[in-house]
């Protein structure tokens, strides 16, 4: 035990030795030089923009601004954002925790084409996600015809809205849980089994347990993601007002008629989303930390 | 906001749930710069039809580029009616999908037009450069901004009224006029998808020194971005814009809608319907109406895209079809 103790003493004082020799630090100008770099960066490309919005979304008054907010249109929009959300997010936390803990606790044919397939969305072009929906549903594609005659209407309507923000947000909770799954390793599981839990046991005080602050960081990922969709959503969308508009589809029609205080108004709520967000991030991030030590 | 369980299952099987609310519901798929026309007539036909009926008429709205809109609609978008920039877009719907008869443009008065409109140059205030005519656009140094005829329905317009203008000239003739559109097009700095984009681009982005623009685009945006800030220049000369109407029949045959659509359309036509569309920037075909806007639209003189094109059909083929002039006044 001592001898442990003299041996962290000794390499606690060698690192202070490194720290106080001039050939191993660098010279203050340049740590000062990058701090200043990357805080320059930091503030014109991620503070400035930020502040631009919340100014012109206030510059003609406050009243202006609530106006904007409670605008029929601007509900139903906030409305149609919430209800994209609220489907897909469940969704895909459920699909995310199946595949995940599937892909890191089992060996099945097909695995590799089973991760490939959940970072598809990632790698395709929202424009076209959107457009592959279009293909399917449309009055001309695969099923549109059969849904047609059925009354079932899929794009240019909610449900596609749903589909299209469910397809742009699958990775994000399965991302998340992988790599930590796979680093926990299988021990703690296989040593419940051995203790006689079952299935559903392991993985409601095991596994659940140990990833749950990586899947409230996807989760909320994937909130923000479904949120703030644009390009997919607006192939779909159909464009209807106080129908098929999301929030940022809301906001490019406010911008395109001249309403730009409204315009930044609304775009001000995805803002704050977006700050949300990572507030919550930091403070589960903290709280990780601490379920840690 | 919340949302019971029945709600959301509700919402995901009917997309259209919200339908059966009212007691007739329109859906006017409509191009870009008439966000603000329809805004205004819609609230007075659901007022007129209120009165008429006693039926409660609620009309939405979708709007964006001419051609893609149509697009939509062909794709399965639930038109009752459209109402586009241009003939050929709304033909698209009868050749690609059967949605409305080959003789669409002959049901309503005026090759089913109900407003008209023509093609203007905006200007920085004061004109610096000068520009007065379209002969003025192809000077060296002259920047000019216009969507892209490919996708907006008004650049078409715009291109065709530089290729009629230069064709009326003494002695003109294809061959000049293509060359004379080529120079135009040298001066293009920007080419934007839509009739908004460009609007945009001159007048936020503050690129170019003109922009060939719909006639109500031009007077919309000098009163909402400030009329001292631009000006509008008339051309000696320019093409007669007529942005047709029609009801979608397979849309209101299926939904039952065509009674109340048909209305909406001749609403257009009517006093009132004329006078909105005045009030709007665009011009009336009803004679009194005219008369009494006169002095709101500097008088040009116009030629029409059946005189000098043979019609839109024609036009599209020698002009924007993949290969075609356009193309090869691009391909540099």
């Amino acid at each position: 035990m001592a001898a442990i103790t003299a041996n962290l003493y000794a390499q606690h004082d060698r690192a202070a030795l490194l720290e106080s020799r001039q050939a191993t630090r660098e010279a203050p100008w340049v740590k000062y030089t990058i701090l200043g770099v990357a805080l320059t960066f930091f503030a014109v490309f991620l503070l400035l923009p930020l502040a631009v919005v919340f100014a012109e979304a206030l510059a003609k008054g406050w009243e202006t601004y609530l106006d904007a907010l409670v605008e029929p249109d601007a509900l139903s929009a906030v409305k149609l954002t919430l209800l994209a959300a609220v489907i897909s997010v469940p969704l895909n936390l459920v699909f995310g925790v199946a595949a995940a803990w599937a892909i890191t606790r089992f060996d099945f044919r097909g695995k590799q084409l089973l991760i490939t397939l959940i970072d598809l969305p990632f790698s395709v072009s929202p424009v076209v996600a959107g457009l592959i929906y279009v293909l399917v549903f449309s009055s001309h594609g695969w099923i549109g015809p059969w849904l047609l005659e059925h009354d079932i209407k899929v794009i240019f309507a909610v449900p596609g809205i749903v589909l299209a923000t469910v397809f742009v947000t699958v990775p994000f909770v399965a991302r998340e849980l992988i790599p930590l799954l796979q680093a926990q390793g299988r021990e703690e599981e296989e040593a419940a089994v051995v203790l006689g839990a079952r299935g559903w046991q392991v993985f409601w005080h095991v596994t659940l347990p140990n990833v749950r602050w990586a899947l409230l960081y996807g989760v909320i990922l994937s909130n923000a993601r479904a949120m703030g969709e644009f390009g997919a959503v607006s192939v779909v969308s159909g464009h209807i007002r106080g129908e098929t508009n999301t929030l940022p589809l809301h906001v490019e029609i406010l911008y395109n008629e001249y309403q730009f205080a409204a315009a930044f108004a609304v775009a001000s709520l995805l803002a704050l989303l977006a700050l949300v967000t990572l507030a919550v991030k930091s403070w589960i991030e903290w709280r990780a930390a601490q379920a840690h030590d | 906001m919340s949302f019971s369980s029945r709600q959301i299952i509700a919402a995901l099987l009917l997309g259209s749930a919200s339908f059966a609310y009212a007691d007739v519901s329109l859906l006017n798929v409509s191009y870009d710069p008439t966000r603000e026309l329809y805004q205004d007539f819609n609230t007075a036909f659901a007022k007129h039809w209120k009165a008429k009926t006693g039926e409660t008429v609620t009309i939405k709205q979708s709007h964006g580029g001419s051609g893609k809109q149509a697009r939509g609609v062909i794709d399965g978008l639930e038109a009752d009616v459209v109402t586009l920039a241009l003939a050929y877009d709304v033909d698209a719907l009868h050749t690609e999908a059967k949605l409305i008869p080959a003789n669409w443009q002959k049901r309503l008065p005026n090759n089913a037009s109900p407003y008209t409109s023509t093609i203007v140059f905006l200007v920085r205030k004061g004109n610096p450069k000068g520009i007065k005519d379209w002969n003025d656009l192809t000077r060296p140094g002259v920047e000019v901004v216009t969507p892209n005829p490919k996708t907006s329905g008004g650049a078409r317009w715009n291109y065709l009224a530089a290729w009629g203008y230069a064709l009326k000239q003494p002695g003109g003739n294809n061959a000049k006029a293509q060359d004379f559109v080529k120079k135009v097009f040298q001066n293009v700095k920007v080419l934007d998808s839509g009739a908004r984009g460009s609007l945009v681009s001159f007048t936020q982005r503050g690129i170019g020194d003109v922009l060939l623009s719909w006639e109500n685009e031009a007077y919309l945006a000098t009163k909402e971005l400030g009329p001292d800030k631009f000006d509008i220049v008339t051309p000696s000369l320019s093409i007669l814009a007529e942005p047709p109407v029609s009801v979608v029949d397979k849309v209101v045959d299926k939904k039952g809608t065509r009674k109340v659509a048909e209305a909406y359309l001749q609403y257009l036509y009517s006093p009132q319907g004329q006078e909105l569309a005045a009030a709007n920037y665009y011009r009336p075909r009803d004679a009194k109406v005219a008369a009494k806007y006169a002095d709101k639209f500097s008088k040009v003189k116009l030629f029409t895209i059946d005189q000098v094109f043979g019609g839109w059909t024609k036009a599209q083929k020698t002009h924007f079809a993949d290969g075609a002039i356009f193309d090869q006044i691009i391909a540099r």
